[in-house]
């Protein structure tokens, strides 16, 4: 156990150091001064101006050597000090960030989880049913192959223009102001649904179709030939393969957690829903490369906390690694 | 009888047309006996098997009629055959080392099995562990996951799973093959016990290697190339064989104990034909010394003496003759 | 052998999801080399006068708000898809083999070096690193898109590769090969990588697929290419200028439906490779 987690952690350490130094390298990699570049493409007034270019020549230690760039990075990075956006001037990165997580918690919890579970469930349903295997799978090819925004985009035009029954835009009504109350609660249910379900939908049909492919291996596995063999119900058969095939997809949603992260982002965009991704979207039209660089620091530390929560669920289904761990058996 | 089985005939299904696996096989297993089936790798021996109680496709069901203990087993309905499977006839199946699901203990996996079954597993639990016991495994493999046990062990749980329910007929398929040879000895005894404590009944024993089923076996069946081609007492086989397959077979075992199939027949010229497109008559007939016109049609599966069936028309003749 | 090979070649034929899918990015295909013939336009050419049109004879896909031809911009689009498919997906899946024979093969401290650097680039948002890279490019074209895809994609690739070259390695054959003296490269070449060919073509395929719907990602929130046109451009075009509230459906209609239509045709002619491929997984 020890060693399984000694090595996981050390991996999340390297991505770690290896995502902050890339934050901290690119700006320094691009030719001339970036404070200066940066700030001729910002619109901001001539005082602001100054103020800012006085601020990040500071802020970015271009007068220090470069190690201790380096390591004045760090250490603001671990006061929580990110710097200070240029498009919501003069509010501190972390704290905009901040107040999108919310969002993106809410939106992304459940979509994920939600769509792991019904698609395996599913596709472990539809796998050696011949009808649906042949009518409803396709469509699981469809929907995985289908861009993010896409389908962000679709539904939004049918159910937001054409049908006109859901809000394409915000995460609450702009008549209403944050307070709690059913009126509230109800126009940010309403606003959640579309982003929602077009993440949910791209993500069922990858699972469900992945669900699909691995059942159909562990059907063929011995240990279901013997329990067909001894006269186990089909029911029966079937719930061992699932939870053999399940092991693949626990580290199929790890792998592919970059890929929703990218989803999510470009589903904010479509909906204007103010989480992270629509933050960046905002940064890169106005140039903001602080936020840019923390909002790139906040998506590193969640995929890396979900990768390790995603361990841990994996350790618990799959006995071979616990017991792998403790070196009890071969 | 415990076992009988007429004009079995089962076939895989393939692009080019059906393998013609398993071609009329008649014979018997009385209660008690305990039978070997021999022959080369693709003689049909494990077609034979599977299609008693699991018959899945690619094999198909041509024709045939098995019944255990007079009754009568649907060998071609894969739902209907789960009332017999396990608690009737049952199999240690070849890969006994992966048998077992990877995710499940052991003791878990059993319980939700049997009660699957509607056999209640809290009441059943005492007679596990007496088995349990019997072939020197600790109770704790209840509680472990199959990684956790050699393939020894594993071998051995497996044996006890299969035969739990007492089955009138238990196949067990290759047991021996991926033991080493101290194991093999110790398994087969256990085998040869389980009859003898009425675990099951009789017994289809499936090996390459016929030192073993000269060991335990009461009577021993050769097959090649999908027909039965002699069945009698394990004395008779190994000293007086009647079919010139299986004397050519018992030739060409430099000493018992050396399993046939991993050379070639070196005393048997030409190799067995592809049963794809099987010679009509008897299948030997191309390789055999003996052969002759009346070998263009099938030969039956005769008792010739007491016991002693063979599927040979010159061994017919000789038998008219004396 | 040669028997073996006819019956891939059987079940291939008569494999209807691959039959599907290879129908489907033939005829993509085909209207990307095609399709400049039937149009006299370049891209982001003002054609229409009156702006925004639906589609029409003499515009077949209508025309965007600006009046520009959207038929013509969904050819030129499927061309750079095809580009950064090919050139984004085989780069992963180079970078992918490479990284996963040598693991795989030579195992022991190789193994563990390269392990290591396959699983953190796996961990870290690829595309959150394209973005800064993106960010921060000032010109950009569909070519260094495409590499930069490539660069990031290797390596779930590298990981199966490398499973693939382990359990290949312990076979007879290897060690055969090995025994007589054989070089490691050259047991790498004709030995292991012939009997890998068809689970490699697997790889190449879901990294085609990949690269596209990434480069539609990176390409929809302004951060693809700045000299030419995409389709995921074009969706970002048509969100930008309001083609959703407009009902302008036929500017973000068609580039959706192409990137659909060939990932997924991709992914099901994949099953039906397996399935080719891996007898087990064929209903009889």
């Amino acid at each position: 156990m020890r060693r399984y987690f000694g090595r996981k952690l050390l991996i999340y350490i390297l991505t770690f150091f290896l995502a902050v130094t890339i934050d901290w390298l690119i700006p320094r990699f691009m030719p001339g001064n970036p404070v200066q570049t940066m700030l001729s493409r910002a619109a901001l007034r001539a005082e602001a101006v100054e103020v800012m270019y006085g601020y990040y020549t500071r802020a970015f230690g271009l007068d220090v050597p470069i190690w201790q760039q380096y390591l004045n990075f760090w250490n603001a990075l671990f006061h929580g000090d990110l710097g200070t956006s240029v498009y919501m001037f003069p509010q501190p990165v972390t704290k905009v960030i901040m107040r999108a997580v919310p969002y993106d918690i809410f939106l992304l919890l459940p979509a994920i989880l939600l769509s792991w579970y019904a698609g395996n469930h599913f596709g472990a349903f539809a796998a050696r049913t011949k009808w649906l295997d042949n009518t409803i799978l396709p469509v699981g090819y469809i929907l995985t192959a289908t861009p993010y925004m896409w389908l962000g985009i679709l539904l939004a035009w049918v159910f937001g223009i054409v049908l006109g029954v859901f809000p394409i835009a915000g995460a609450y009504s702009f008549a209403l102001r944050p307070h709690l109350s059913w009126t509230f609660i109800r126009s940010v249910l309403h606003h959640w649904f579309l982003p929602f379900a077009s993440l949910f939908l791209v993500m069922f049909g990858g699972w469900a179709i992945g669900m699909r492919n691995m059942i159909i291996y562990e059907l063929e596995a011995d240990y279901s030939h013997y329990l067909e063999a001894l006269g186990a119900p089909r029911r029966l058969v079937r719930k061992y393969a699932f939870r053999n095939a399940i092991l693949p997809q626990i580290t199929g949603l790890a792998l592919q957690l970059g890929v929703i992260a990218a989803g999510a982002l470009v589903t904010e965009v479509v909906f204007s829903y103010p989480g992270i991704g629509y933050l960046i979207l905002a940064a890169i039209q106005n140039q903001d490369y602080f936020l840019i660089q923390g909002c790139f620091l906040f998506i590193i530390i969640g995929v890396l906390l979900a990768n390790f929560a995603i361990d841990i669920a994996y350790v618990i289904v799959d006995p071979r690694t616990r017991l792998g761990m403790t070196g009890e058996a071969a | 009888m415990s076992l009988q089985v007429e004009n079995l005939t089962v076939y895989y299904q393939t692009l080019r047309g059906d393998v013609q696996a398993l071609e009329s096989a008649t014979f018997t297993v009385a209660d008690g006996e305990i039978m070997g089936l021999a022959g080369e790798s693709g003689c049909g021996k494990t077609t034979l098997a599977h299609s008693l109680i699991r018959l899945t496709p690619p094999m198909r069901f041509v024709e045939g009629r098995v019944e255990l203990d007079d009754e009568e087993l649907p060998v071609w309905d894969m739902e209907r055959m789960n009332d017999f499977r396990f608690k009737k006839i049952s199999i240690i199946p070849q890969y006994a080392m992966n048998a077992m699901n990877p995710t499940r203990k052991i003791g878990k996996m059993t319980s939700e099995l049997l009660e699957s079954r509607k056999v209640d597993f809290k009441a059943t639990l005492p007679e596990l562990k007496r088995r349990l016991n019997l072939v020197e495994l600790s109770h704790d493999v209840l509680n472990m996951y199959p990684i956790e046990l050699s393939g020894g062990m594993k071998q051995r749980m497996v044996m006890v799973l299969s035969t739990l329910m007492n089955p009138s007929l238990l196949i067990a398929d290759e047991v021996t093959s991926a033991l080493d040879v101290s194991s093999q000895k110790a398994v087969v005894e256990m085998l040869v016990g389980f009859r003898d404590r009425g675990f099951v009944k009789s017994l289809i024993v499936i090996t390459h290697d016929i030192s073993i089923l000269y060991q335990i076996a009461d009577s021993i069946m050769i097959m090649y190339a999908g027909q039965l081609a002699e069945k009698a007492s394990t004395e008779v086989i190994i000293h007086a064989p009647r079919h010139p397959y299986t004397k050519l077979l018992i030739a060409s075992l430099p000493k018992v104990g050396v399993k046939y199939s991993e050379k070639r027949l070196t005393g048997i010229p030409g190799s067995p034909p592809l049963l794809l497109d099987p010679p009509i008559g008897c299948r030997f007939r191309e390789r055999c010394p003996v052969a002759f016109e009346k070998c263009l049609d099938v030969p039956p599966f005769i008792e010739i003496e007491k016991d002693h069936f063979v599927a040979c028309w010159k061994e017919f003749e000789k038998n008219a003759q004396a | 052998m040669k028997l073996m090979r006819s019956e891939i070649l059987y079940f291939a034929l008569r494999n209807n999801k691959l039959r599907v899918g290879l129908t489907i990015i033939l005829f993509f295909l085909v209207l990307t080399f095609v399709g400049p013939m039937l149009t006299h336009y370049d891209p982001y050419d003002y054609v229409n006068p009156n702006g925004a049109q639906p589609p029409s004879s003499e515009y077949w896909f209508g025309t965007t708000m600006f009046g520009q031809d959207v038929f013509t911009q969904f050819i030129h689009g499927l061309k750079a898809t095809f580009l950064v498919g090919v050139v984004g997906g085989g780069l992963g899946t180079l970078i992918g083999i490479l990284v996963g024979f040598t693991a795989g093969y030579r195992g022991g401290i190789f193994d563990e070096i390269l392990n290591m650097l396959t699983n953190v680039v796996l961990v870290i948002p690829t595309l959150a690193i394209l973005l800064i890279i993106a960010a921060y490019l000032e010109v950009r074209g569909i070519l260094t898109e495409s590499i930069f895809i490539g660069c990031t994609a290797w390596p779930w690739a590298a990981r199966a590769i490398r499973a693939q070259t382990f359990s290949l390695r312990s076979r007879e054959f290897v060690d055969l090969a090995r025994l007589s003296g054989m070089k490691p490269r050259k047991i790498i070449f004709t030995e292991i990588a012939p009997n890998m060919m068809s689970y490699l073509l697997l790889v190449f395929i879901l990294q085609f697929g990949g690269a596209v719907l990434a480069a539609a990602t990176l390409d929809f929130i302004g951060l693809g290419p700045t000299n030419a046109i995409s389709l995921g451009l074009m969706m970002n075009y048509a969100v930008l200028w309001g083609a959703l509230l407009l009902g302008m459906w036929w500017w973000f209609i068609p580039p959706g439906v192409a990137i659909t239509a060939i990932v997924g045709a991709l992914y099901v002619a994949n099953v039906g490779l397996d399935e080719v491929f891996n007898p087990k997984l064929r209903e009889m």
